[in-house]
């Protein structure tokens, strides 16, 4: 039966998608309607920078797929990851940089953030990521409020963090449509667009909605109803997605059929039974993923990540089961009841036990740092018995963020073909003495600790005193 | 089933654990790799004495007594047990749970007159979570409670210093300092501008020098009149919670009026006025990561902020990332720190001894030397790293429990079944 409702919730949502290339029959609206995910009226302008072929060599380099390598080059060229490894010849053209005595990781990912979206300075005029007057705001996109002018960003590439989830916040049960973005200097939001990654919802479990709409008099007011809210609206695109589906089938054999009108909500929350749209569920509490372990189950979409989950390391098996990922913190802990649990051992029990984990910062201080995030969660770890290898723990802030986001066959490892998106540090990157001296972004040198002057500032700074770093 | 026997065996495990709440206040920890951060510096290969809790002698020729228990640091790192400023230690249990909150007031009649001491709760959990990363001391500091809109308050009230010691007297210092917060957040308690404030603060002080009136016009009651006596005469410190560069020198100026005993609070664009600070003498307690310009008063917050101020010649001391469960994150504040240019030791120095003098208590607690508190940590690495776990833990001499409800709960779930 879950099957069932997932097929035709699949077949429902081809039509949802293909909005106004249907209502003109354009016969190959359904080859548009596979590209929900990707396609959007605000289409990604990204365009890699172009620099110079780049090796890097004599450096340690943990590659993310579980390999460390020592005295290893990485080549990088035309955007790409060519070659890695402990022979690589390195043509006479390129760049050569020395990485004797530094190491090398996969750009670093952050599968939870709000920069843009909650900028610096955090004045009123810039809080734009949550739309906290509904809880039900699966039409709203972070993408719109995106400031690309955040100075967070550069501090962040300064962190070694080449790409990011922006996320709206957890007010809301349905908090809106997140955006994957790569962290360039940029105007628009459009040109940081991560070519290619599919869409995210975000929705949020447990204090934050029923905190923030129970206060004022109105549903969702408990855990109770906050399932509950979850489940109608569920129920609700599952029947606007038969809509669509219905008129789709008629336009396929040629009858006249009216389309129904467009909600950009439900076509968020269809696109998710399609499978075409991540669920990322903020939820830190393991009897409340369970249960919404089992809401997922109910309609026949899959939760892609759990997001905080502090209490994951409880129900460690099941979320492996699930194939659900988890995004969490290590030091974080206390700051409200459903956070009482946390603890710095999360990821590693996690990980020990076959559930795919990423650190996530969520803030903009450690944004910069999730590389000592993670080694806080090591040590914990160890503390504990579980011994994980750091060649394993890099896949934390790199490819595990990248599975989160969906983009983990463009960038996220070390491997050739993929998305030249590395860190050079001058330490190993789990010190705290550790600086990402160099930072690429498809091959291109966007952060370079050896030429301050390069430095990116945005346009909010200029003019003001700012700090260095 | 299998799991309460686990537990059962855990339980049993962790209390004979326990150091028979510290028989061991006699002994001596030798092949320490000891950083003092006292006069001798470091001390490889060397040896700690301790005698009724107290440190009687530390370096590379100790004698230990026949008798005497010894612990082996194998060559680790000694350091002091870390001297945490800035911290709601034992005034707070949950952020959002307002009745486990008692670091701040609505009562107009108590700003000033506001005391810690009466409010701490030993039970804490965040106590061993501190601990667990090497914190044996704190400074435990008043905050603001801005619900009472009504309600003018300069002063958030007095601090104290905490002993993080596992049963045993948790308040060691009270009244160590005055807090007061300037920049946007102190002006907005005053009518919303610096102006208004610094002009209030010059008729408090004033106000000091006579006796208290039942029917004086700046809202301050008798117990807060009384409280402020100690600060305008230096005896106790104030301490500034501030952040642009401008406020901190309206800050010195008004040090200049009155012989206060300043300290400088989060500071985040102190590295700009470095050498007017460091000509007064005055420290500062920050955060190096602290760098985010998240107001327009700290447009110029900076990741080595830290590292000039260090510079000029201003004494520092490094906080963690909050007031309450992240003070452990301190150490490695403490790095990052050093990864933008501070010198190693003092960056140990900023989390030990620095702090214990800006409070005063330099001469009982802070550094390993003789006559201090036995309070150490023996490290199983470099005490700044992430990657580095403290082995073992002493306050008073006494060996701490390596136990938080954090690891009881890793304990209970880390295994599958």
């Amino acid at each position: 039966m879950i099957k069932t409702m997932r097929i035709s919730a699949a077949i429902a949502v081809l039509g949802a998608i293909a909005t106004a290339p249907a209502v003109l029959g354009a016969p190959d609206s359904q080859v548009q309607a596979s590209d929900v995910a990707t396609s959007s009226p605000f289409p990604s302008t990204y365009r890699p920078r172009s620099d110079v072929d780049t090796a890097i060599t004599n450096a340690t380099i943990l590659t993310a797929t579980g390999v460390r390598i020592d005295n290893g080059t990485i080549l990088m060229a035309k955007g790409r990851i060519v070659a890695v490894g402990k022979d690589v010849a390195v043509p006479s053209k390129a760049r050569v940089i020395d990485g004797t005595g530094k190491w090398v990781t996969p750009g670093i990912i952050d599968s939870h953030s709000h920069l843009g979206v909650f900028p610096a300075p955090g004045v009123d005029g810039h809080a734009d990521g949550n739309e906290n007057i509904d809880p039900y705001t699966a039409h709203v996109w972070a993408e719109h409020s995106v400031w690309p002018q955040d100075p967070v960003f550069t501090k962040a590439r300064a962190g070694g963090v080449t790409s990011l989830l922006v996320l709206p916040g957890s007010a809301n049960l349905f908090g809106g449509r997140g955006v994957s973005l790569k962290n360039v200097p940029a105007v628009t939001v459009q040109q940081m667009k991560f070519p290619g990654a599919p869409y995210t919802l975000k929705m949020a479990c447990g204090e934050n909605p029923k905190g923030r709409y129970g206060s004022r008099g109105r549903a969702p007011a408990t855990r109770m109803g906050n399932v509950a809210g979850f489940r109608r609206s569920w129920i609700d695109a599952a029947e606007y997605a038969r809509k669509w589906d219905a008129y789709d089938r008629k336009r396929a054999k040629g009858e006249m059929a009216e389309a129904p009108k467009r909600d950009l909500g439900m076509e968020t929350l269809a696109g998710v039974l399609k499978g075409e749209i991540l669920v990322q569920n903020h939820c830190y509490r393991a009897d409340e993923m369970a249960l919404m372990v089992d809401v997922g189950h109910e309609f026949g979409y899959r939760t892609t990540a759990f997001h905080h989950a502090v209490e994951a390391f409880k129900i460690a098996d099941l979320l492996a089961e699930q194939g659900t990922c988890v995004a969490t913190w290590a030091t974080r802990w206390g700051f409200k009841m459903e956070a009482f649990d946390a603890i710095e051992e999360n990821a590693a029990i996690l990980a020990s036990r076959g559930v795919c984990v990423a650190i996530h910062s969520d803030e903009q201080r450690l944004i910069q740092r999730l590389n000592v995030e993670s080694a806080v969660a090591l040590a914990a770890g160890r503390r504990a018995g579980i011994d994980i290898p750091q060649e394993e723990a890099i896949k934390w802030i790199t490819i595990n963020a990248a599975k989160i986001m969906g983009i983990a066959d463009q960038t996220g490892s070390l491997e050739p073909g993929k998305m030249a998106d590395v860190v050079l540090w001058s330490h190993n990157p789990f010190s705290v003495y550790s600086v990402a001296e160099k930072v690429f972004i498809d091959g291109a040198l966007v952060h370079d600790t050896a030429n301050p002057a390069s430095i990116y500032r945005s346009d909010f700074e200029l003019g003001q005193k700012v700090g260095v770093e | 089933m299998t799991r309460h026997f686990i537990l059962a065996a855990l339980a049993t495990s962790a209390a004979m654990a326990l150091p028979g709440s510290a028989t061991a206040q006699n002994f001596a920890i030798t092949n320490a790799h000891i950083l003092t951060p006292g006069p001798v510096g470091e001390i490889e290969n060397g040896t700690i004495l301790v005698r009724d809790g107290k440190i009687v002698a530390a370096g590379r020729s100790v004698a230990v007594p026949a008798g005497t228990n010894t612990v082996d640091a194998k060559g680790q790192i000694v350091t002091p047990g870390l001297f945490a400023v800035n911290t709601a230690l034992g005034l707070v249990e949950v952020n959002s749970v307002d009745g486990t909150i008692d670091g701040r007031t609505r009562n107009s009649r108590i700003s000033a007159a506001f005391d810690v001491q009466y409010g701490l709760n030993p039970a804490s959990v965040l106590i061993p979570a501190a601990r667990l990363g090497g914190v044996t001391r704190a400074v435990v500091m008043p905050d603001y409670d801005d619900g009472n809109k009504e309600r003018e308050a300069p002063f958030a009230g007095m601090g104290a210093v905490i002993s993080l010691g596992h049963e045993s007297a948790m308040l060691y210092r009270p009244g160590i300092g005055m807090v007061l917060e300037l920049g946007e957040d102190g002006a907005a308690r005053l009518g919303g501008s610096r102006a208004a404030q610094f002009v209030q603060l010059r008729q408090i002080f004033a106000s000091l020098k006579v006796q208290w009136l039942p029917d004086n016009d700046l809202g301050l009651s008798e117990a807060d009149h009384n409280a402020l006596l100690p600060v305008v005469t230096g005896k106790m410190p104030l301490v500034v919670i501030v952040h642009r560069a401008a406020d901190i020198r309206q800050v010195l100026a008004l040090a200049k009026e009155y012989p206060l005993k300043l300290i400088l609070s989060g500071a985040e664009e102190a590295w700009q006025v470095a050498p007017e600070i460091a000509a007064m003498k005055v420290p500062v307690l920050l955060n190096p990561t602290s760098n985010i310009p998240s107001s327009f008063e700290q447009i110029g917050a900076s990741l080595r902020n830290a590292t000039m101020l260090k510079a000029a010649g201003v004494e520092i001391a490094i906080s963690g990332n909050d007031a309450g469960h992240r003070v452990r994150d301190m150490r490695y504040n403490a790095g990052i720190a050093v990864s933008r240019g501070l010198p190693m030791a003092a960056a140990i120095e900023a989390i030990t001894l620095a702090p214990a003098r800006i409070f005063g208590l330099a001469d009982k607690v802070g550094s390993i030397e003789p006559g201090k508190q036995a309070d150490m940590v023996i490290w199983d690495g470099d005490p700044l790293e992430a990657l580095t776990e403290p082995v073992a833990i002493y306050i008073d001499g006494k060996d701490q429990p390596m136990q938080s409800r954090g690891t009881l709960l890793s304990d209970r779930y880390k295994n599958p079944g």
